[in-house]
């Protein structure tokens, strides 16, 4: 028994409309008056041009965004994503040292502890979240705070600069003329939809955040729910600190992934997902991913200094929690009923 | 009956409790600690923080939240500075300028939260973006202050006794104190905040002007973070985007130490002098100590900030299992019950 | 004349999107009065109330408050021209003072400020006015719900309210505080005032009120004096039909009765858990129904959620299809082959946003793990079986639960239990806020299950209900079990006799 709508119908509601006409408009904006910014060539096999720039620097906050999804959509959030992208550079940077062209540890097992590290830190903000009872802005504020005191620990105080080449292609390499990280995120987008899809998990997660007591009353084990949430969100914070200090080549305890948690929420709030948990849609946050990184890059292109940028943004994030916001929403369907009436 | 009162105190008694055991460890530990400039100086390099965390206290009082007291302050300093120095303006048009820029920011934000309905802490971190950002819109670079009205209030000492003294800000905090405690216990607005912390739709039920007390709070908070912006301008003579990042989570911090539940409804504006204190007692601790790197400081508030959470929580749920265990012993009469039952079998 | 009536409202309508909450609905109520207002859920009775105190607009019809027509543009308009409201909840500021909150808003002030002795004093004239003796600088939370009832009453006096609605203000009220809430209505009536009574309790109507009014799905059927309408005529009323199906089910379950199979599924020893259940002992055999009887508070959803696993107990062991209880919890219970419809379903049963689909498979799809997925097509399949069999109202599977009515969404969160193949079932109200006929479905149901070799365990409040369905009755009271009836000795008279004590 599947429901009968028109496909105009069924496109308006779902999910994903709002953000890929937004990023459509984007697009369009920069197909009329930014120069060349559709303009892809080939360098030494690389691709290059605007539109990859766009996928390259957003990998990471489309990795954040991947993470993130799931911890809003069981109603909480992670304001700890960028101290955790602190503390992983470090800890890549720290492993590897800063002698040329060799590392003190093998790459594969700089990558596998960092990671770890990064799970820990999941794990730290699941456990106060889920067996602490405490709200999770406030356990991931914790880590927010001393997140980058741990960071400095682990880099001494000292910008750790990186000289290992292999180490780079994390976030610089090229596999098959486009960007590597572009690969991670696919990756990683195709194991949370495995995970979330094909397995119980997803609707588990959009259980818990609509009702958690249902949940539990239902059998869902919704204290091991979340805490896998905010271990997968840490741990996609993990990747996209090694993609952030593969390419800046460094650790900088203090600027690695500074203020990218608004991004990520951002980001996730865009692709649909509502603040206050239920169901989610990993595509659409990654769609938000994608339209935050062209914003940007179409603010730049026009020689914007970085400063504004941030300014912009902050309005941005402000305009779409309003439009999603449920005055706003109420306003929308009244207003679509009326029509509906006079058709 | 008055140990049931005492009960609501416990938590502001721990942290005072707290400040007065660090005290007396810093005594004992470092010689000098017991000049009493060094408790003095406390409240001189912390009033900023501490008018700060005061608005922070009512807003999470009503139950919110907001993470831009930092930039607002960062915002005040570069702004003033350039006023000043750029634009050659004189003290008496910046300074009210700036406290209504800060007043218009919370008027703002407390009005898109209370009528969108959204979450405080993603329009205040939008609004905390957003400041930062104006910041180096307006300057890169950090601004000297050297307009003599600010030079001379910031060497001006006021001598308390002895060789003890304080600086102006330290008045001002005084000042925003006494009135802090006055709003919070003397005025229906600071009763009214309460209550909307306690249960923002039975204030509502119950007739409060919510709407227009919420904003008020924003407002209010708005015109504590621009003070303490001027308060930081006359401190460092200085105006800089860096300035006071992540001032926000300290000023929570503050609030949770000084025993204010972060859920709302309760809480002390004097509990959060003594949360601001113990910071500033941990960091002078730090210095004396002398081998520690500063960034410890940053690792124990955390852990401190966590403490108290858990100890709230646990508290909170006492008090829970208390009333469900009430509500469930009551003792019936028999002979009503079989009244009741008879007729509830005819139904 | 007509001088005696404080209010009146004529041909109130509402419509609710896909519902006709009030059509035509007249309503008056004199000084000095106490008004039932009743009806089953559904009858519209929260709807008139919220219409009258500005919650919601109404769509046609008048409201006249002493002559002159009134229009409450929100609670607190309705409040400023003298209608209050207690709710069932009570909706006060549990961290502010006693006497704060019988006069935050209106705070007596000196010199410039709130003088908190005046407060506290006139808070106290008020309470002692009621015959309340309490510590008025007290938190409120402190203190149990009927102080709390007392001192939302308080707030409605110090605001010298014409009229006073009270919510079902005896839910969750002992006997002793319910007679003392009468006093202080017999009092305020003795003053003037107008006071609405909803509630579901017959016996407290014919206690107090002088007149009553019936509505009955969106519809006036009648407003009467206490006195000229006997209780039988009330209900009948209420409910609107006659009650032989209700005697088919009685003979039902007589029947079914004979065939227990008897193999002990659950046996619990001494179980309890301080401050909620004394520890007992119980057992549920295979093919049989055990009700539990009791007033509200007597600790009958406290002991299945002991059963359960929702809560770990104190004392005592469980035992189930024979073995000791090991890792005592919802998931382990369902793989026991337990399963559970809380009583309260909006907190602890539906998940609203999800489909009616997803809900239904929730519990089955939590008993195989993470991992053991099921299929689209299974779960649309498992959805239109349970959709069918227990005729859930709903255009299609997808349907968000949170779109349904009370009584098909209790018939989801039943279909997702049915769904697990469960061996023991432990439903604690089903029936509540379900129209009549479903009511009577659902019990037959139940003794269905019971004749396929299930065992059930039944809570509800309604006491018939109770004596209609079971073959075993456990009787409760006070956190305690007092009696257990079987078979024969399961009686009206009998078991109000145990409840009464003795």
């Amino acid at each position: 028994m599947t429901p009968s709508k028109s496909w105009w119908e069924r496109l308006r509601h779902s999910s994903l409309f709002w953000p890929v006409l937004v990023l459509a408009l984007v697009m369009g904006f920069n197909l009329i008056f930014t120069p060349n910014f559709f303009q892809l060539e080939v360098k030494d096999g690389h691709l290059f041009g605007s539109l990859v720039d766009v996928l390259n620097r957003g990998s990471p906050l489309m990795l954040l965004a991947l993470g993130m999804t799931m911890v809003i959509a069981t109603g909480g959030v992670d304001l700890s994503v960028g101290a955790v992208i602190a503390i992983c550079g470090a800890t890549a940077a720290v492993l590897i040292g800063h002698t040329t062209d060799v590392t003190n540890t093998p790459l594969p097992l700089v990558i596998i502890i960092t990671l770890g590290v990064a799970i820990l830190c999941g794990l730290w903000n699941g456990l106060l979240v889920s067996r602490g009872n405490i709200q999770p802005m406030v356990a991931t504020l914790v880590l927010m705070v001393a997140g980058r005191g741990i960071a400095q620990l682990i880099t001494d105080g000292q910008i750790i600069t990186i000289y290992y080449p292999p180490f780079f292609f994390i976030g610089g390499g090229y596999l098959l003329g486009l960007p590597f990280p572009l690969f991670i995120v696919v990756a990683v987008f195709f194991f949370a939809w495995l995970l979330t899809r094909r397995t119980a998990i997803g609707l588990f997660v959009e259980s818990v955040g609509t009702n958690a007591s249902s949940s539990f009353y239902s059998g869902i084990n919704e204290k091991n729910i979340k805490l896998l949430v905010y271990v997968f969100c840490s741990f996609c914070a993990g990747i996209g600190g090694l993609i952030i200090s593969s390419n800046v080549k460094s650790a900088d305890a203090n600027n690695a992934g500074l203020w990218t948690e608004l991004d990520a929420i951002l980001a996730v709030v865009i692709g649909g997902t509502l603040m206050t948990g239920g169901r989610f849609s990993l595509a659409g946050s990654v769609i938000g991913a994608l339209l935050i990184q062209s914003v940007t890059t179409t603010i730049y292109a026009f020689g914007v200094p970085p400063e504004v940028v941030q300014v912009v943004k902050a309005m941005v994030v402000l305009v779409v929690v309003l439009l999603y916001s449920e005055p706003v929403k109420l306003g929308l369907d009244k207003l679509a009923k009326r029509k509906e009436v006079q058709l | 009956m008055k140990l049931a009162i005492d009960r609501k105190f416990v938590p502001l008694m721990v942290t005072i409790g707290l400040f007065i055991l660090l005290y007396i460890y810093g005594i004992v530990q470092y010689k000098g600690f017991s000049s009493p400039q060094v408790f003095l100086n406390l409240l001189i390099d912390n009033a900023f923080l501490l008018i700060t965390s005061i608005g922070m206290t009512f807003v999470i009082i009503s139950g919110g939240i907001d993470l831009s007291v930092g930039a607002i302050i960062a915002f005040t300093t570069v702004f003033s500075a350039f006023l000043l120095e750029t634009m050659g303006w004189s003290p008496a048009i910046v300074i009210p300028l700036v406290l209504l820029i800060g007043v218009g920011q919370g008027a703002i934000v407390g009005g898109l939260i209370h009528y969108f309905k959204v979450q405080p802490f993603i329009v205040t971190l939008a609004s905390m973006f957003f400041f930062r950002g104006m910041c180096f819109v307006i300057s890169t670079d950090a601004i000297t202050i050297n307009n003599e009205f600010y030079r001379a209030v910031a060497l001006l000492r006021i001598p308390i006794y002895g060789k003890a003294f304080i600086s102006v800000n330290v008045v001002i905090f005084l000042v925003v104190l006494v009135a802090a405690m006055y709003l919070a216990h003397l005025t229906r607005f600071g009763r009214t905040i309460y209550a909307i912390g306690g249960n923002e739709q039975s204030a509502l039920l119950m007739g409060l002007p919510v709407a227009r007390t919420k904003i008020l709070v924003y407002t209010l908070n708005g015109f504590c973070s621009a003070l303490a912006g001027v308060v930081f301008s006359i401190y460092m003579l200085s105006g800089y985007g860096l300035n006071t990042v992540g001032l926000e989570l300290e000023a929570i911090a503050s609030v949770v130490i000084g025993g204010t539940l972060l859920t709302g409804g309760v809480g002390y504006v004097i509990g959060t002098v003594f949360g601001v204190l113990i910071q500033g007692l941990i960091q002078t601790t730090i210095m004396f100590q002398g081998t520690l790197s500063s960034w410890w400081t940053k690792i124990v508030i955390g852990l401190l900030t966590l403490f108290f959470i858990g100890l709230q929580s646990v508290f909170a749920s006492a008090n829970r299992s208390r009333m469900a265990a009430r509500t469930q012993k009551q003792a019936p009469s028999p002979a009503a019950d079989a009244g009741l039952a008879a007729n509830a079998a005819k139904q | 004349m007509e001088d005696n009536c404080i209010l009146t409202m004529k041909g109130i309508s509402k419509a609710f999107p896909g519902v006709q909450a009030l059509s035509d609905v007249d309503f008056s109520l004199h000084r000095g009065e106490i008004h039932a207002l009743m009806g089953e859920n559904g009858a519209g009775k929260s709807t008139l109330i919220k219409v009258l105190t500005g919650v919601n607009r109404q769509d046609a019809g008048t409201i006249e408050l002493d002559g002159k027509e009134m229009l409450a543009k929100s609670p607190l308009q309705a409040q400023a021209l003298g209608i209050s409201t207690v709710y069932q909840e009570v909706n006060l500021c549990p961290n502010l003072s006693v006497a704060e909150n019988i006069l935050i808003g209106r705070e007596p002030h000196r010199m410039g400020g709130i003088d908190w002795r005046a407060l506290n004093a006139r808070a106290r004239k008020i309470l002692t006015w009621l015959d309340v003796d309490i510590d008025v600088r007290q938190s409120l939370g402190m203190y149990p719900l009927a102080i709390q009832q007392m001192v939302a009453i308080s707030r409605a006096l110090e605001i010298s309210a014409k009229i006073l609605i009270l919510d079902e203000p005896t839910s969750s009220l002992a006997v002793h505080e319910t007679a003392k809430l009468f006093q202080v209505m017999r009092k305020l009536k003795s003053e003037g005032m107008g006071i609405v009574f909803i509630t579901h309790f017959l016996d407290q109507v014919y206690q107090i009120a002088d007149r009553i009014t019936v509505l009955r799905n969106g519809n006036l059927v009648g407003a009467y004096t206490t006195a000229a309408l006997p209780r039988f005529e009330l209900v009948a009323k209420m409910i609107g039909r006659n009650l032989t199906e209700l005697e088919d089910m009685s003979r039902f379950r007589a029947e079914t009765g004979r065939h227990i199979a008897g193999e002990v599924l659950v046996e619990a020893t001494g179980l309890g858990r301080v401050g909620f259940v004394e520890p007992l002992d119980l057992t549920l055999h295979a093919g049989e129904v055990l009700g539990f009887a009791g007033l509200l508070g007597s600790g009958r959803t406290e002991t299945a959620n002991l059963i359960f696993g929702i809560d770990k107990a104190d004392s005592g062991s469980l035992k189930v299809n024979g073995a000791a209880v090991v890792k005592h919890g919802p998931l382990n219970s369902i793989h026991q082959g337990m399963a559970f419809c809380p009583e309260d379903r909006k907190a602890d049963g539906v998940v609203g946003d999800l489909t009616v689909r997803e809900n239904i498979i929730l519990a089955l799809q939590a008993s195989r793990g993470w991992f053991k997925f099921l299929s689209k097509k299974k779960q649309y399949a498992v959805a239109d079986k349970y959709i069918q069999l227990l005729s859930i109202s709903t255009p299609n599977a997808d349907q968000l639960v949170k779109n349904l009515s009370g009584g098909n969404q209790q018939k989801v969160i039943l279909a997702r239990w049915l769904a697990t193949d469960p061996k023991i079932l432990i439903l604690d109200e089903p029936t509540r806020g379900i129209d009549v006929g479903a009511k009577a479905e659902i019990q037959k149901l139940v003794l269905v299950l019971a004749s396929e070799g299930k065992g059930c365990v039944f809570i509800s409040s309604e006491l018939d209900e109770v004596l209609r369905t079971s073959h075993r009755v456990v009787i409760m009271r006070d956190g305690a079990k007092v009696a257990e009836l079987a078979g024969d000795e399961i009686d009206e008279q009998a078991v109000m006799t145990v409840i009464a004590g003795g």
